[in-house]
């Protein structure tokens, strides 16, 4: 069996930004197991600009910020295997894998990163009521398949949710020469971003209904019409509000959901909030030495953060491999409530945590002149107004190391949004 | 007079603004509650630009396609004419990032670049 030090599951935006930061951290056995013929992940098929705005203040499409980390990473002669999936990941950190050319194997890690990304909510899990055509695609599949592989997958297109890769890809087939006819999005707001809804719906004239969804879907063979109908607040269809649009294809962008069956084998406790791993302020897993970022760990907005994040975990791992998981400290506990969904981290070590830690969270509806609001134990720590929060950006909490140093009996974090 | 509503792009509050306008001339920018959304307003009736991003076809190349992008933002009223010109549009392999796939991109005086690299097959 083959021992390294350091494995990293996964070799998009977040393997490739830990990896990286792993060995600038001083680790020099790690191995990315990538199961793509390629490194970069999601980020190849994301070929629309406005990447990096943060990490190298220009906007980049998803290959060109791919393409910086993968050149850094074969700079820094990162190891990494490809057309690799890994099948198991033991509490002992025992990875099993398989590809063409080896069979199946195992590689004992001392630490390892789950970087393994998110997947798309399909359309069995939402429950769409009609026929089993073809012509049903999720938009990320779309994607796949206009960017990469060269195929257009439908003439007429209605979208079901207004996720940004739904947004996206409406501009794109439209570009390609489709009839986007209608976004439909169940919620009374979007799941996107603002800018894409301008550049990808209104400047084409796309219409976004919000507060709809797809009641029926035609056609035996290949779709051939969708209708789709008004939602009521309990968001359930309203009687007589249905419309029909004849369609040859339904693209689906309604949520994304971290891909955690490997994290669920290794026995990782899963947050049900997000459906990603429940990590501490070193984005370490409840099984020491298995750490977790990127959309694996939860659904991001900005790869931008991904990386951020990664590098963090990245880190992190190198100091377990270096000095070990040391003795048991003070947890103090983050409690997200009011209106914010969840945190990552969920706890804290504050003898273990650098100078400031940044809190990522969403929120679970869109509020107007609110302020996000620290509370250490009863003591509120911090204010902001923030004019508008809305579920589909994160948002962020920056707690001070020596803040919390100076509290010795704190026991919980508390963030919320109020004003509401 | 004429009237433009615009949605904000500035930030995730994305104000509704109006413009209003007169043979061209910009009379009164509202709604917006910064300058950064007076700024987008004025640009965005007078000037809308964008970055185009889309494939070629590659021939002898690991991939059939490579991603690419107008190296600079062009008007946007030339968007469908740049997405037309890309058709039938096939490059060699191996491409490498920067390459330009089509020169002054439908006559925009802008190039399109590949955004990917694509090494040959073999």
């Amino acid at each position: 069996m083959k021992n390294v030090d350091l494995v990293i599951v996964g070799g998009g935006p977040a393997g490739l930004a830990a990896a990286i930061s792993a060995k600038e951290n001083g680790i020099d056995s790690i191995l990315i197991i990538e199961r793509d013929k390629e490194l970069g992940g999601i980020l190849n098929q994301c070929i629309h600009n406005g990447f990096g705005l943060h990490t190298f203040k220009e906007e980049l499409t998803g290959p060109e910020y791919a393409a910086r980390f993968i050149a850094e990473a074969k700079k820094l002669n990162i190891e990494y295997i490809l057309n690799t999936m890994v099948m198991e990941i033991g509490s002992d950190k025992k990875i099993t894998a398989m590809n063409r050319t080896e069979g199946l194997f195992e590689i004992q890690a001392k630490a390892v990163i789950l970087a393994m990304g998110c997947r798309e909510r399909s359309r069995g899990a939402l429950n769409i009521p009609g026929y089993r055509p073809a012509g049903i695609y999720s938009a990320g599949t779309a994607q796949r398949l206009v960017n990469m592989e060269g195929f257009m997958p439908g003439k007429e297109v209605v979208i079901l949710g207004s996720g940004d890769i739904g947004l996206i890809m409406a501009r794109r087939m439209t570009l390609e020469g489709a009839k986007v006819k209608v976004v439909a999005e169940l919620m009374p707001y979007s799941g996107g971003l603002k800018r894409n809804i301008v550049q990808c719906l209104n400047d084409f004239g796309i219409p976004l209904k919000l507060s709809h969804t797809v009641v029926d879907i035609e056609g035996k063979e290949r779709v051939e019409a969708v209708t789709i109908a008004e939602v009521g607040s309990d968001r359930r269809p309203v009687p007589g509000t249905e419309e029909r649009y004849t369609c040859d294809t339904l693209l689906l962008s309604c949520g994304l959901i971290p891909e955690n069956e490997l994290s669920r084998g290794a026995g990782v406790e899963l947050s049900r909030v997000t459906s990603g791993p429940v990590v501490n302020e070193s984005l370490e897993t409840n099984i020491e030495g298995i750490f977790a970022c990127g959309n694996v760990l939860h659904v991001h907005d900005l790869v931008d953060y991904v990386s951020e994040e990664a590098k963090n975990a990245g880190k992190n791992a190198a100091a377990y491999i270096q000095k070990g998981a040391g003795t048991d400290q003070r947890v103090i506990t983050i409690n997200p409530t009011g209106g914010v969904r969840y945190s990552v981290p969920c706890t804290i070590r504050p003898e273990r945590m650098d100078e400031t830690l940044t809190v990522r969270f969403r929120v679970g509806d869109v509020y107007k002149n609110c302020s996000i609001v620290t509370y250490f134990d009863e003591e509120k720590i911090s204010e902001r107004k923030r004019p508008v929060m809305a579920p589909g950006e994160m948002e962020q909490v920056i707690l001070k190391k020596a803040d919390l140093l100076e509290r010795p009996g704190l026991k919980t974090v508390t963030i919320t949004v109020e004003g509401a | 007079m004429e009237k433009r509503e615009l949605t904000c792009i500035g930030c995730p509050l994305g104000c509704n603004i109006t413009v209003s306008m007169e043979n061209g001339e910009i009379l009164d920018v509202t709604g917006n509650t910064c300058k950064r959304g007076d700024d987008y307003a004025r640009k965005e009736v007078t000037n809308p630009t964008r970055i185009v991003t889309s494939t070629v076809q590659v021939s002898g190349g690991v991939s059939p396609t490579v991603s690419c992008k107008t190296r600079q933002d062009i008007p946007k009223d030339k968007i469908f004419d740049v997405a037309g010109a890309l058709k039938g549009v096939c490059v060699q392999a191996p491409v490498a990032i920067g390459d330009v796939v089509c020169a002054d991109v439908a006559g925009t005086g802008v190039d399109m670049v590949a955004t990917k690299d694509i090494a040959a097959a073999g």
